[in-house]
């Protein structure tokens, strides 16, 4: 009793008294690890960036081509994760809702944007949108470009963030209790409103987290996206590109200072959508 | 409201789950669908709330055809053995569901949804938790709020399955009297599946004992403990003991011996059938030339207030294995010879 007194009273510490072995080692190890291949890497980035001096670190923050090719990754990154927060849930429910010849064809397509190389990935897009190309031929008749602009670079990816909101959402649409839906049922609720005020609801973390690894994925893509994108500077021009730009240019500093503001967002974004997902949990309890 | 069940047959991919199963419920009363697991007492209940489609056969609401009213249409309370409460909704709206999905000219105000979800809380003793959700209740509360969920929408009849199956011994039996009471309060008429006899027996006004997908008898608890029709239900309730017997002119014999017991109206008159008697129903029997059962005691233990003793009875290599009360003050040590005969008993051929 006096160790759930502690622990619910919230003190914090180090060590809570457990049954499961070796918790000394393993955290060891994966402070070690995650210094190793992720901290001592954004460390140096920042580092390098810190060599600037604030004034320089500001004309390069508020440069304009600066400030574009960031509006550009984060603005098509969010947009193609919303796009894909809709199809994904569509079809995780597909595939995990209905007994259908092919399901599981289904469901191993939806890992090939992982596999694929992401140059693939950009080059057949590319093909596929240009004016000239299957589908761009049948888009331009209706006066719609959708390639070389932003607008491709948003199709490359919701193509490239399709399985993490697939991937998140579908364990946790698999482990909804059918009884909760006939509960809703015998209440009086239609089919759509058992979907928006029960099921929709439930998986709203799963949602949200497969958002925020789409958009998270979609801020960092380059592969795919340089193919299709035009990189026309200031219009369809992404931060990762401006920094392979400023690379070339053996302008190392402009390079790590664009990539630290990119590093400061992304956490920012993550962050608190992170927060979100907790203050969640708390209201409804353990994975909900 | 009077339900009645016709003639209902229900297939899963073929396999029947009930066969031919007709029921008649009175309104206002209590029943209890008892059977061990696999003998369709879930699927008649789910049968007929509407969340299946029986394969044949029509289910009344009074003089209504339900058969095909869909399970909005249908209008009953629902509560599911784990509860099934929306998790990311406090006590207050998990209660109130089931008035704000009405189409809104049905739709009570706010206000109106608030006094009524009060009052429901005040009817399930849990005033006051109406901010809280459903992983901040102990399991038998949640019980509750599922129940007034249920109520809610003021239905015609109430259905329960397992709804105590996943509590504590302790809260099941509190929870078990304040059903009762809260029926006799509101009159609902109530249908409880549950694979507890004791649970049953204790709260139904009458209880429907199942078994491989039929109705084996109903009865209240008196008819289907004293007066079992079958031997699935004498065996299936209370502590019983079978014994192969034949009856010729009159006698009753197990392994050709007379056991000094005749034969009742009611019994087999003759050829092969099984004895079932309650391990209490027996007397001793103490001249040693009378004819009677004779078993040596194998093991006994003493429960309460009386003595139990475990019998092997009859010939080596064909022993049958009964347990009968003895009196405290007769011997019963590993080994000894008892010798009895049931006072009460019923025979069904074979």
């Amino acid at each position: 009793m006096t160790t759930s007194a502690a622990a619910s009273s919230g003190r914090w510490r180090l060590r809570q008294p457990s049954v499961i072995p070796g918790f000394g080692l393993t955290l060891g190890f994966s402070l070690a690890y995650l210094t190793l291949i992720i901290l001592i890497p954004l460390a140096g980035l920042v580092w390098r960036s810190a060599g600037l001096s604030g004034a320089e670190f500001l004309a390069i923050l508020s440069d304009q081509r600066t400030l574009n090719a960031l509006k550009v990754s984060f603005g098509t990154a969010f947009i193609a994760a919303l796009v894909n927060v809709v199809f994904g849930v569509i079809v995780a429910w597909v595939i995990v809702r209905y007994e259908f010849p092919g399901r599981r064809i289904v469901d191993a397509i939806v890992d090939l944007p992982f596999a694929l190389p992401t140059a693939v990935a950009g080059i057949s897009l590319a093909a596929l949108y240009a004016p000239n190309g299957w589908i761009g031929q049948v888009l331009n008749l209706f006066g719609i470009k959708a390639a070389f602009n932003p607008t491709g670079i948003v199709i490359a990816l919701i193509f490239i963030g399709l399985p993490f909101v697939v991937r998140t959402v579908q364990p946790i649409m698999e482990e909804i209790d059918r009884e909760v839906e006939e509960a809703a049922a015998t209440l009086g609720a239609g089919r759509f409103q058992t979907i928006s005020r029960i099921l929709l609801p439930g998986l709203s973390p799963a949602i949200l987290t497969g958002f925020a690894l789409a958009f998270a994925r979609g801020v960092g893509e380059y592969g795919s996206v340089i193919f299709i994108a035009g990189n026309i500077p200031y219009v369809s021009e992404i931060a990762p590109l401006l920094i392979v730009i400023r690379l070339e240019e053996f302008n190392y500093g402009a390079a790590a200072a664009i990539a630290t503001i990119m590093l400061g967002l992304s956490f920012a974004m993550l962050l608190f959508i992170n927060l979100v997902q907790a203050w969640n949990r708390r209201r409804y309890g353990h994975g909900a | 409201m009077d339900v009645s069940v016709k003639n209902i047959r229900k297939e899963f991919d073929r396999y029947p789950a009930l066969n031919d199963v007709s029921l008649d419920i009175r309104s206002g009363e209590l029943i209890a669908l008892l059977g061990p697991s696999g003998s369709g007492k879930t699927t008649l209940l789910r049968l007929i709330a509407g969340l299946e489609q029986p394969t044949l056969g029509k289910i009344y609401f009074g003089a209504e055809d339900a058969s095909h009213r869909t399970v909005q249409e249908r209008h009953v309370g629902f509560v599911f053995q784990h509860y099934a409460l929306f998790r990311h909704m406090t006590v207050a709206d998990n209660i109130a569901f089931g008035l704000t999905v009405r189409p809104r000219g049905q739709r009570p105000d706010k206000a109106e949804i608030r006094r009524r979800v009060g009052e429901l809380l005040e009817m399930v003793q849990l005033s006051g938790l109406e901010k809280r959700y459903p992983n901040q209740l102990s399991g038998g509360q949640r019980q509750r709020v599922a129940l007034a969920r249920a109520m809610a929408i003021e239905p015609k009849v109430l259905l329960l399955d397992e709804p105590f199956g996943a509590l504590d011994a302790k809260v099941r039996k509190e929870l078990r009297r304040w059903l009762r009471e809260f029926h006799d309060r509101t009159g609902h008429t109530t249908v409880f599946v549950t694979h507890d006899q004791e649970e049953a027996l204790e709260l139904a006004d009458r209880v429907v004992v199942m078994s491989q997908g039929a109705i084996e008898q109903v009865g209240s608890s008196d008819d289907v403990y004293d007066r079992p029709n079958s031997p699935f239900v004498f065996s299936f309730i209370g502590d019983s003991a079978s014994l192969p017997v034949t009856v010729t002119d009159g006698a009753m014999l197990f392994q050709d011996e007379p056991i000094g017991i005749a034969p009742k109206p009611r019994d087999i008159q003759g050829g092969n059938g099984t004895l079932f008697f309650r391990p209490q129903d027996v007397a001793l029997v103490a001249d040693p030339a009378a004819p009677a059962l004779e078993g040596r005691v194998a093991t006994s233990r003493r429960l309460a207030g009386t003595r139990i003793a475990d019998l092997d009875i009859g010939k080596p290599g064909e022993a049958h294995h009964v347990e009968i009360e003895v009196p405290l003050e007769a011997s019963a040590a590993t080994g000894t010879v008892l010798r009895f005969r049931p006072t009460r008993w019923k025979t069904f051929a074979e």
